[in-house]
């Protein structure tokens, strides 16, 4: 269980968390403009709010 | 993207959103009356008439626990019981949990403007209730929380709109806000009074944790669905791109939980958890101005109802000061800025600047196309939107351009040293020289308040005329 001190210093898991956070963040921006389709996709739904007033 | 036809026996739950609705106009009014009383005390302080009940330290709770909880907090459970029927074409999972927060929510905001005016304080700002009102309020949001994710688990729309993540962000931080900044141990089963199970930096770092963070989750991600829904509804044309309100809520609700400790610069908490908060509060201003832009270029080929439309003149002003304050914010957290600011009026105008120009305008804009909605009819006056939306806009320009004057002056006042290093002020001579700028801001709370006022009678003559027959 000695590996787990590691995570007990600042200077290990700063740089760890922002390693992760920045790999999230591209994730996302890959996610959110890295396809065509699914770009196009993610945008139909932006009609939903004008849609209600139909049903 | 799919639709569904709604049956008879799954209307929407209007009748909720009334009641909240009708609650967010009686505490807009009750809580910038007592706002304007206690900035009055400030100019006058003879207004206090030796009365402790109605002395500004009292009062100042009552003012913001009104407009916060009883105005923005109305306003958020009326607008998200709407939002999430419609965008989810799914009527509130459970009328009596809907009527529970609402009874349930109205008490917590009476018993908590009594202790207040009592003197029952826990001295935490915007958490001033003591610890049985916080077991309600806890109770209370669960019962939210289930109502919200309940209704979210029955839509018939597969996807969840935007919107709605916005107000299950605010619903789910609020919780852990609520919960960590309330621990507490009481004196005895029958006190109101208990102590706080962090002390000292601790203390103050999850106080601020907490404030910080309430005006992130509460002021800012729950009016941010508001907008996500009740721009396009009002401008007629969908948002300006549905992948930047994505990107939006991420950032925006990733990065507001590191920025509390900025209300402490300068103070005993260790530097680099300043120094964090700082930086996080410098990034926080792409997320923010992203979701302005986002909001305000859905008017995009339609700029003319800028002129024809006063709500939405009122939803786009809301957007613009939202700017303002986003930009203004990270400023004031740079520790050198801070050393001027904190602790003065700057920091009061700072608030207002959100409260009143993004908070309240972006609720009055939604309120104008939300009251005629539910009572099946249109507003009673298109003129008396406009008169309100300038007496708003002159109100909120006159408050914070005198906060910014004193609270400028007061920093540098408090700053000065003569030639034999000693200060250059009193104190006392710093609060003469905001006399006036004090009284200038009574003026410009004077403006708010009436313009609120409009509201309500515009609000009442349109409800009078209209029918609560639900449609089909």
């Amino acid at each position: 269980m000695e590996w787990l001190m590691w995570f007990t210093k600042f200077e290990n898991t700063k740089p760890l968390s922002l390693v992760i956070f920045f790999a999230l963040f591209c994730g996302v921006i890959v996610y959110l403009y890295g396809n065509k389709q699914r770009g196009a996709q993610l945008e139909s739904f932006k009609n939903i709010p004008l849609q209600d007033d139909e049903i | 993207m799919t639709t569904a036809s709604v049956t008879n026996t799954e209307q929407y739950n209007y009748e909720v959103i009334r009641k909240f609705a009708i609650m967010t106009l009686v505490w807009g009014v009750v809580g910038m009356l007592v706002g304007v009383y206690i900035a009055s005390e400030l100019a006058f302080p003879a207004l206090n008439f030796d009365i402790p009940y109605i002395t500004f330290g009292r009062l100042r709770p009552v003012h913001t626990g009104a407009v916060i909880f009883g105005f923005g907090g109305s306003a958020l459970f009326a607008t998200s019981y709407y939002i999430v029927q419609r965008t989810c074409q799914a009527r509130l999972f459970s009328s009596g949990l809907a009527n529970f927060t609402f009874w349930g929510w109205q008490t917590i905001i009476v018993l908590a403007a009594l202790g207040d005016v009592l003197g029952y304080s826990q001295g935490r700002e915007y958490a001033e209730m003591e610890w049985p009102i916080d077991l309600l309020i806890e109770v209370v949001w669960v019962a939210y929380l289930v109502l919200f994710v309940g209704t979210l688990m029955k839509r018939k729309q597969p996807h969840i709109y935007v919107a709605n993540w916005f107000y299950l962000a605010f619903i789910l931080a609020t919780a852990l806000l609520h919960t960590f900044n309330n621990l507490a141990v009481p004196v005895s089963l029958f006190s109101m009074k208990s102590y706080s199970l962090f002390s000292g930096a601790q203390d103050a770092m999850t106080q601020w944790w907490y404030g910080h963070n309430a005006v992130g989750f509460f002021l800012t991600a729950a009016f941010l669905g508001m907008m996500y829904y009740f721009v396009p509804k009002q401008a007629g044309r969908p948002i300006y791109s549905y992948r930047l309100s994505v990107l939006h809520f991420w950032a925006l609700i990733f990065l507001y939980m590191w920025a509390g400790a900025h209300h402490l610069h300068w103070t005993a908490i260790p530097d680099w958890t300043s120094t964090l908060a700082a930086t996080f509060s410098i990034m926080l201003l792409l997320p923010s101005w992203g979701g302005m832009v986002n909001g305000i270029l859905t008017l995009s080929g339609a700029w003319e109802k800028m002129r024809t439309d006063p709500v939405i003149r009122f939803l786009i002003v809301s957007l613009s000061f939202y700017g303002m304050s986003t930009f203004e914010g990270p400023v004031m957290s740079l520790k050198d800025v801070n050393a001027l600011s904190h602790y003065t009026d700057w920091t009061i105008g700072h608030v207002h600047s959100g409260a009143l120009g993004w908070v309240a305008m972006v609720t009055f804009g939604s309120f104008y196309h939300l009251i005629p909605k539910l009572w099946n009819t249109k507003m009673f006056s298109n003129r008396l939107i406009n008169v309100h939306f300038w007496l708003a806009t002159i109100g909120i320009l006159l408050y914070i351009t005198a906060m910014w004057i004193s609270g400028i002056m007061q920093g540098l006042m408090w700053r000065a040293f003569d030639d034999f290093g000693n200060l250059q002020y009193a104190f006392i001579e710093s609060v003469a020289a905001a006399h006036n700028l004090y009284i200038m801001r009574a003026v410009g709370g004077l403006f708010f308040l009436s313009g609120m006022v409009l509201m309500c009678y515009n609000m009442y003559k349109t409800i009078k005329s209209g029918s609560t027959e639900q449609q089909a």
